[in-house]
């Protein structure tokens, strides 16, 4: 099996990491894909600001569990300001396969739901799907 | 006699285009017979506004709009054609009832809603509910989707029952609620009953009378005919209790400076310029339908979906949703194994399954299940074709679960 469904992925989807929860997060944030039931929470723990730790919970379908998983784990010790914003170029980098129409929202569901986590920390308003898959 | 499929497959110029299709999803829209595709294009070929103009083509369009509702009237066994009113979709069909009877005549009382619907059959009477204009209950099914008629009893007489919205048949479950025995129960408390036949018109011969439905609608896609065009059957006496809610062209008899008078039924209900080559396709696949022995349709869609229950319990991990007795479609999880990951790996092979909700979210939460994937079939489908389908699900779920 090809591309999206790559060993990489898989390997994400079956042994994800930083999965769980943190016992205080900063900031917390919880996305639903509606339309197949996948739910990402994420919790993130924000110090000097510098993401010091992810974790994240979540159930669905492989691609945005892998997709989380992947994400966060870049996410790891990475300044704030280099977060704002992350479009999914981002994500599509750390998947390093193409994303058809067809999975955009589960690939970018944990995007969708660090972005806002990062809104939320900054006090900011909740960004809709068409500005998170904005490139 | 036995249905020679593979003869009315040939009928479907998309499986020329598309050799190595393996259409499992029907029950989200069927394919289209030649007789269908000419009738559209025919349509659009010589095209004239309907009700308007008083040259030939316009004449002949206005008949064919009108012959198309007339076949709609025969295929249901309805009174008269006038209790036939063309929307743009089963979903708008429903809505209009919602609107045009239900915000009036349901006012203040409660609206029966069963837990097998589509959201088609859910939203419009909780849009109902949020506006205060009526009162929702749920009639629960159990975890095979079967309805239980003590429990219609119950809230029959614990409210004010004015409508009971009903599928002719789950989209999700392919389970049938007992239609006769529901209709007796409410009209004996004075209460309507919608009947949502999206998926039920396909696969059995209605006859409206002899059902006593109030309402009733389904889609032409689903039935083998185009797109943009669903059917709203209602009794003539209680359409014409209704007032109308799209106003505009057609729908009026006389307009002044401060108001109009409606015109009668069906045009009241049909403002604007009609689906006219949908009209014209619907009533084709009717008539392509008509000469087919349903009863054959039935045994051989029958026969398919047991094909399918009898694969899938050799893949490992599967439970299928569906009950033995249902029909058109097959519903089933697969431990480990997500149906978007599962119908997106066997998309690739171009087998077409169904993944998600379905449109059916609290049937999903009722199952304890987010999501599940559908198999469904239609009257070009092949055993051959459910033979592919199931190998290319067992080989996706190994390797998903590996």
């Amino acid at each position: 099996m090809q591309d999206l469904y790559a060993e990489n992925i898989l390997d994400h989807y079956r042994h994800p990491r930083c999965s769980g929860r943190l016992p205080s997060p900063t900031v917390t944030h919880t996305e639903v894909n509606a339309s197949c039931g996948d739910t990402l929470a994420v919790d993130l723990q924000i110090d000097d600001g510098r993401i010091v730790a992810v974790r994240w919970e979540g159930s669905g379908c492989a691609i945005s569990q892998a997709g989380m998983s992947l994400l966060a784990e870049a996410l790891e010790g990475r300044a704030l300001d280099t977060c704002s914003a992350l479009s999914p170029q981002a994500v599509r980098d750390l998947l390093g396969v193409p994303v058809g129409t067809r999975r955009f929202k589960c690939a970018f569901l944990g995007l969708h739901a660090v972005n806002n986590a990062l809104r939320t920390h900054a006090g900011l308003p909740q960004q809709s799907w068409e500005e998170t898959l904005r490139e | 006699m036995a249905l020679d499929s593979s003869a009315l497959r040939r009928q479907f110029p998309v499986f020329d285009r598309f050799p190595s299709l393996c259409y499992l999803d029907s029950a989200a829209t069927a394919q289209k017979p030649q007789a269908v595709l000419d009738a559209v294009s025919a349509a659009l070929g010589a095209a004239a506004n309907v009700h308007r103009g008083l040259y030939r083509l316009a004449e002949e369009a206005t008949d064919h709009y009108e012959q198309a509702r007339a076949t709609v009237q025969t295929f249901l066994h309805a009174r008269s054609a006038s209790e036939m009113v063309f929307t743009k979709s089963c979903t708008e069909a429903v809505n209009l009832v919602a609107r045009c009877w239900a915000a009036e005549h349901a006012r203040g009382g409660t609206i029966v809603v069963t837990e097998l619907e589509h959201h088609s059959n859910i939203v419009p009477w909780l849009q109902l509910q949020e506006e205060g204009l009526v009162n929702v209950v749920w009639w629960r099914c159990d975890a095979e989707g079967h309805l239980a008629a003590e429990d219609l009893a119950a809230l029959l007489r614990q409210h004010d029952v004015r409508l009971v919205a009903v599928t002719g048949q789950s989209n999700v479950l392919g389970v049938h609620p007992d239609l006769a025995a529901i209709i007796r129960e409410a009209h004996a408390v004075g209460a309507k009953v919608l009947v949502d036949a999206a998926q039920y018109v396909v696969h059995s011969a209605i006859d409206v009378q002899s059902l006593d439905c109030d309402f009733l609608t389904f889609s032409a896609h689903k039935l083998y005919g185009p797109t943009g065009i669903g059917v709203l059957y209602g009794k003539s006496a209680l359409l014409q209790s209704m007032r109308p809610w799209l106003g505009g062209g057609g729908m009026m008899q006389e307009v002044h400076d401060d108001g109009y008078t409606p015109a009668d039924i069906p045009a009241r209900f049909e403002g604007g310029t009609p689906a006219v080559a949908e009209a014209a396709g619907l009533a084709a696949a009717i008539d392509w339908l008509s000469g087919i022995d349903r009863t054959a349709v039935l045994a051989h869609e029958c026969a398919l979906t047991q094909r399918t229950v009898d694969g899938l319990a050799a893949v490992a991990g599967c439970r299928v949703l569906s009950p033995a007795g249902a029909t058109g479609c097959v519903s089933f999880v697969i431990d480990g194994v997500h149906p978007h990951d599962l119908a997106d790996i066997v998309g690739r092979e171009d087998v077409c399954l169904r993944a998600g909700h379905h449109c059916a979210q609290p049937l999903h939460r009722r199952l304890g299940i987010a999501a599940s994937t559908r198999l469904s079939v239609g009257i070009y489908t092949l055993p051959e074709e459910i033979d592919r389908g199931i190998a290319a699900i067992d080989r996706a779920a190994s390797f998903l679960r590996r």
